[in-house]
């Protein structure tokens, strides 16, 4: 084990991935030359050549197209969004030919493709740049949502989902490129798509979440166990396939439920988890299942009205607290 | 370029890359469509205060009705032999059995649609058919092919079986694409045929791609992407095509432009008639053919087709058709954006099939009565396609949840439907 960034892990994943399969290739705005608008791809071009990493000209809807016909005949694209935001422009490919093709055609034509790049507000970005869209992605059958916040989940579900024979969208959380951890160094770690991780144990009340949001969960958890709650932290991991089984035992074992995601509750990651959790769970709680979720609103600019747009710790404290009747 | 430089001189009249980009003549050729000033060009010139220049270095062409002879307009003036190219005449007879087999194909889907046995949207090729047959003859069966959503005749040309492809249309269980497809989505991966897309435009990119996954084995394969004329006016074509001449990919884009986006006529939606030109935005080799002439459309493609294959370069090329039918079954076939004259007189003087019949005649490779023999041919295996897809299985029940994953040997849970998986 080493400690390295996320960033140095989604490297590392992508390398290494590279180096196995010659069919893996990497595309995107500004990923060869500028090594990646966030460094991701840092180093990649030297070592692979131009024909592997791929700097295209700002044509989202274009490239994410050429991305899933090359994958039609076999090649295992990795296409880069410089952000997620930017992936609104190529939206139609992701979704009327990456999803629905190997339907379409009765399954001949499998779509292994990746889609990578940082979701989420960073800081003062304003509406444009600021959005989480997983939700938007989970929508469609067809594709495959992975969400990592750690770096070990970073590089061993990158891993999973170049392997992977469908389109996985994989969402990287911006503001968490420089933290560090422990990530294994073994070229075969990978991490199963479909499985979620408990990240704090605890018994009282359950936070289920993913992405950048495990480690609001994590300090809420903290700040919560000042007061003697035992907040259960379960990340995600992945959105589709989901693990309802990790969802539905610690529902059992709690019988609270927060559910906190960076995105909007309009039809939100944590509207399809209330459902799950009434449909299937509803004699465990006691409690409504709450939620903590941006504010319904595009994300301002001034520094003050934005962190009041984003979920917070304290968001997620008061919400525990409700749940507990406390 | 050496290749196009050799078919000058068969050509006579064929212009090479270089002279395709010579900015002169093509100023000429602006100035020339510039005096025949429309109504709307003349207001929009005033409104603007325009002064309208002789040079027209800068200017658009202005939105022009075709001539009657629109489709023929580029179309060099060739000797019998020359027009033949030096084909075999089994290939010439294969070309003529193909359209025929294609028009009578989409008769008995037009028959199998009034019943109710195919549903949805069905939008059939008829008087479209030199367009596919000349362009798919003109490349190899390791190449690739794919369209948008008036595809049974390109289908039909990469060698799928009658039966199957009807077989999708009716939604069964033996149809090409398992019945999940069915008339817009119609995929056949042995034959290199990569569908059958619905969304206008939306194929261009894909057909990208796959010329990219050939550039990157560094095969010697071309791909074919056919679209109509309304997906030009997409995002997604431009974008295609910009990337294609940057990094030099064997694609051939060829636009079916039969003149109608369902009802709007092209000279009501694009500010550029010619489509051909608009490849000069991208340094590619524009070109128009003959969508009504089966060799027509061959000459142009095998040129186009060679270039990609040993140059990689892409070409766009404008082929002029014209649809006999209504856009689709559900709407007349005319409607209020065309004549009924101006149908009736494609019918009757252009016909792709009879146009071919006449040459073949001519050349003395297929007789009136061989002619007969192919037709009947053709109807008899349409006939029997439907046959086929009569009896064809349905999808089973079962089949509702298959080959949405690829992968689906993963923990967790794929669908939320809450449903027993049947």
């Amino acid at each position: 084990m080493a400690e390295i960034t996320y960033r140095e892990a989604l490297n590392q994943a992508l390398a290494e991935e590279m180096e196995r399969d010659p069919d893996v290739f990497l595309m995107g705005e500004e990923v060869g030359v500028y090594n990646g608008a966030y460094k991701v791809s840092k180093g990649l071009l030297d070592r692979f050549g131009e024909m592997r990493v791929v700097d295209t000209p700002i044509t989202e809807l274009g490239f994410t197209g050429l991305g899933v016909g090359s994958a039609m005949v076999g090649l295992r694209p990795v296409i880069e969004f410089m952000t997620y935001n930017f992936s609104i422009l190529a939206f139609d490919q992701v979704v009327n030919s990456a999803a629905k093709l190997l339907s379409m055609s009765g399954g001949q034509f499998p779509i292994p493709i990746t889609f990578r790049g940082p979701t989420g507000a960073a800081l003062q970005l304003s509406a444009q740049h600021s959005q989480a869209l997983e939700a938007m992605y989970a929508h469609f059958p067809g594709i495959k949502v992975v969400v990592p916040g750690t770096p070990a989940d970073a590089k061993g579900l990158l891993k999973t989902s170049i392997r992977d024979d469908d389109p996985v969208a994989f969402f990287e959380g911006e503001m968490l490129y420089n933290i560090k951890g422990e990530v294994p160094e073994d070229e075969d770690f990978t991490i199963p798509l479909g499985v979620a991780e408990v990240k704090n144990e605890g018994s009282d009340v359950s936070i289920i979440t993913h992405g950048k949001m495990v480690h609001v969960a994590l300090q809420a958890a903290g700040k919560l166990a000042e007061d003697e709650v035992s907040a259960e932290v379960l990340d995600l991991r992945c959105l589709r396939p989901l693990d309802t089984d990790a969802i539905l035992a610690t529902v059992a074992k709690t019988n609270r439920v927060v559910i906190l995601e960076e995105g909007w509750p309009y039809g939100g990651i944590s509207t399809t988890l209330t459902t799950l959790i009434q449909e299937e769970a509803f004699d465990h709680l006691d409690a409504p299942i709450l939620r903590v979720t941006q504010a319904d609103v595009p994300m301002p600019y001034a520094k003050g009205l934005e962190k009041l747009a984003k979920p917070s710790v304290e968001r997620v404290v008061e919400q525990v607290n409700k749940v507990l009747y406390r | 370029m050496a290749e196009s430089t050799k078919k000058k001189k068969k050509g006579g009249r064929k212009k090479s890359d270089a002279e395709m980009e010579v900015k002169a003549e093509e100023a000429s050729e602006q100035a020339d469509v510039s005096e025949e000033t429309t109504d709307q060009e003349a207001i929009a010139a005033e409104s603007a205060g325009d002064e309208t220049t002789d040079e027209g270095d800068n200017q658009v062409a202005a939105p022009k009705r075709p001539d009657p002879d629109w489709q023929k307009a580029e179309k060099p003036d060739l000797s019998l032999d020359e027009r033949l190219q030096g084909l075999e005449e089994d290939q010439l007879r294969q070309m003529m059995k193909d359209m025929l087999l294609a028009r009578r194909f989409e008769e008995k889907a037009a028959e199998a649609y009034a019943l109710g046995k195919i549903g949805g949207f069905c939008h059939l090729y008829i008087g479209q058919e030199a367009v596919v047959t000349g362009a798919v003859h003109a490349q190899t069966p390791d190449d690739y092919v794919m369209t948008a959503y008036r595809e049974h005749a390109h289908a039909l040309q990469v060698g799928m079986e009658p039966g199957v492809v009807m077989a999708e249309l009716f939604g069964k269980e033996t149809g090409c694409s398992r019945g999940k497809g069915g008339s817009m989505h119609m995929f056949d991966k042995e034959r290199n045929y990569l569908g059958g897309h619905g969304i206008v435009g939306g194929q261009v990119p894909l057909a990208l791609g796959v010329a990219w996954a050939i550039k990157y084995r560094k095969e010697e394969r071309v791909m074919q992407v056919y679209m109509g004329e309304a997906a030009v006016n997409q995002g997604a074509f431009h974008e295609s095509l910009n990337m294609a001449a940057l990094w030099g990919l064997p694609v051939v884009f060829i636009v079916e432009n039969n003149r109608f986006g369902m009802g709007t006529a092209w000279e009501r939606a694009s500010s550029l008639y010619d489509i051909s030109q608009k490849s000069k935005a991208y340094a590619m080799p524009g070109r128009v053919a003959d969508g009504m002439d089966v060799l027509d459309m061959y000459r142009v493609t095998k040129e186009a087709v060679d270039r990609a294959r040993e140059d990689s370069g892409p070409t766009l090329i404008e082929a002029r058709t014209y649809r006999f039918v209504g856009h689709s079954m559900s709407d007349p076939v005319h409607g209020v954006y065309r004549t009924k004259e101006d149908v009736e007189e494609h019918k009757e003087q252009k016909d792709p099939i009879r146009l071919f019949a006449d040459v073949l005649d001519e050349a003395g490779i297929v007789s009136q009565e061989e002619l007969e023999e192919m037709d009947d041919e053709a109807k008899r295996i349409s006939a029997e396609s439907v046959e086929f897809a009569d009896e064809a299985p349905d999808p089973e029940p079962s089949a509702l949840y298959e080959d949405v994953y690829a992968n689906e040997d993963v923990n967790g849970r794929l669908y939320f439907d809450g449903r027993e998986r049947p």
